[in-house]
């Protein structure tokens, strides 16, 4: 089991590291110590491995994964798994902004908060906060779903398209084209596997939360728009 | 881009401290500014009638060149520190607007940096390790700091154009980000009396502040202010003689991270400015949300 102390072993040769293991590699579970907030840590991975990381991250921690369980025991910064294609994010503390920016793949868990923009232009990604989210989430969304604990900040899910949003708390305001939708049971299944892939198995009470999904008024041009042009 | 930092102790045992504490945030802080840095240290208040004027010159020669002109045309002595290309003059509170109507008039190169009973701002070009280490940082003491490393985007990169700025005495403000109605407000300031030196925004919101609090606000009221007043992007760190606050922008266009023990609150651009201060490990760190102001006064 590898273990990188960052303050000894420089980033850049930690992620040639990691880039460089093969499939079959027995080197499956490295611990990263002393993070102390250095932007993109464990990126690009490509194996299924698994890389647990001690303290706070800087920007873009575990962007573009595929296949590996990065595990951040501390706050991520701007960015955490953002375009992931594949595997598991895990974030122990709070998340910045644009967590699982982009991301078209894969799970994003964030046990505290995460920040603006969380889940910005995500293309098939699956994100759970336990804690609340910031404004401008799901700003353009396209596919995959957002479950949040907590609350919402303002203007969730503007010009959102085919993501699915579901929040347990409030939500300050949708953005547009954004409305609240019912939940029917095929919605109430999805949530269900989306908080027991999450680790939250029966602890979730699935009555409690809200659906929120596109309108679908802005996909189309419409004629009597012709003037804005 | 640019990155603030920013000081403000709780328990006075690490006040001799201060400066060592502040320099490793600033130089952390360079890939988000090497052009030039700047930093403003309130230390203790040791000439309880005194006001400390720091002027900026070319070099050492010329402001002791001036400072010795000035004590000669005006009869009087006063006692100087010099670091570098700053000198700090104290004075007799009631003779601060005779030396500086002195300076104005008769020493164009000597810029006045900074006034106030406890504040002293310093800035240059360069790399913020070695700004930092001219003016040996390192070594000075207080109870709170502010400081700023500069990725020119609105203006030149100049020794004027470095933050901190600061439009009234002890008060200062340093900024990340850029605001979009910083004319208009200037030429609304400009009627309501306030100067300004500088083509910079970030000097007018340094100027709106102490427009705010001239007219009565506490640092707080008038950051709430700010955030109806200013348009454009902003994370703001604003020092007065005995208060340190903070406010992001409605969006929160910039980043921000702080961390609070018993002993102090930092702030930093990003978590890599924090990371070598004592106690971080079980700090509470977290992002200040948009268009709150946080801000911490000393008792």
């Amino acid at each position: 089991m590898p273990n990188v102390d960052l303050r000894q072993t420089a980033l850049r040769e930690l992620n040639q590291a990691l880039h460089h293991l093969r499939p079959d590699t027995n080197e499956t579970h490295w611990l990263i110590a002393n993070p102390d907030g250095r932007h993109a840590i464990a990126c690009g991975l490509d194996a299924a491995i698994s890389v647990e990381i001690e303290g706070n991250v800087g920007y873009y921690c575990a962007g573009m994964n595929k296949l590996a369980n990065v595990v951040i025991n501390g706050n991520a910064g701007v960015g955490v798994a953002e375009n992931m294609m594949s595997g598991l994010v895990h974030v122990r503390g709070d998340a910045s902004q644009a967590a699982g920016a982009t991301a078209q793949g894969g799970m994003l868990v964030v046990e505290g908060n995460a920040g603006a923009r969380c889940g910005i232009s995500m293309k098939g990604i699956d994100i759970v906060v336990k804690g609340s989210i910031g404004h401008m989430s799901a700003f353009m969304a396209q596919a995959g779903t957002l479950t949040v604990l907590g609350d919402a900040g303002e203007a969730l899910g503007d010009s959102l398209y085919e993501a699915k949003l579901f929040v347990r708390g409030s939500v300050k305001s949708l953005g547009a084209d954004c409305v609240e939708k019912p939940m029917r049971d095929e919605h109430r299944e999805l949530l269900h596997a989306k908080l027991t892939a999450a680790g939250l198995n029966g602890e979730i009470d699935i009555g409690e939360f809200k659906r929120y999904g596109s309108a679908r008024t802005l996909y189309h041009f419409h004629v009597d728009n012709a003037g804005a042009y | 881009m640019c990155g603030i930092v920013g000081l403000f102790l709780k328990n006075p045992a690490l006040e001799p401290q201060l400066g060592a504490m502040l320099g490793p945030m600033l130089a952390a802080m360079s890939e988000r500014g090497p052009d030039s840095a700047g930093f403003a240290v309130y230390g203790r208040d040791s000439d309880a009638g005194g006001v400390k004027l720091t002027l900026r010159g070319s070099d050492q020669g010329a402001l002791k060149a001036a400072i010795a002109t000035l004590e000669q045309a005006l009869g009087e002595t006063f006692t100087s520190t010099a670091r570098d290309t700053h000198t700090v003059l104290t004075v007799p509170a009631s003779r601060e607007r005779a030396v500086r109507s002195w300076i104005d008039a008769n020493a164009p190169g000597i810029d006045v940096v900074s006034v106030g009973k406890r504040m002293e701002i310093y800035k240059e070009v360069g790399l913020p390790a070695r700004v930092a280490q001219r003016f040996d940082l390192a070594g000075m003491t207080g109870t709170h700091a502010i400081g700023h490393t500069r990725m020119a985007t609105e203006s030149a990169v100049t020794t004027n154009g470095a933050h901190p700025f600061s439009t009234g005495n002890d008060q200062c403000l340093v900024h990340n980000g850029s605001l979009s109605n910083h004319n208009g407000m200037r030429r609304t300031l400009e009627h309501k009396g306030l100067h300004f030196v500088t083509q910079n925004d970030t000097e007018v919101a340094a100027g709106y502040l102490s427009w705010r609090m001239s007219e009565g606000d506490s640092l707080k009221a008038a950051l709430e202010s700010s955030l109806t007043d200013l348009d454009g992007f902003f994370t703001f760190v604003v020092g007065t003689e005995t208060g340190f606050a903070v406010v992001r922008d409605p969006i929160a266009c910039k980043p921000a991270v702080m961390a609070e023990t018993d002993d102090y609150v930092a702030f930093g651009s990003e978590y890599r400015a924090l990371v070598g201060l004592p106690g971080i490990e079980t700090a509470r760190v977290f992002e200040p949300e948009p268009a709150t102001v946080y801000a911490w006064e000393r008792a």
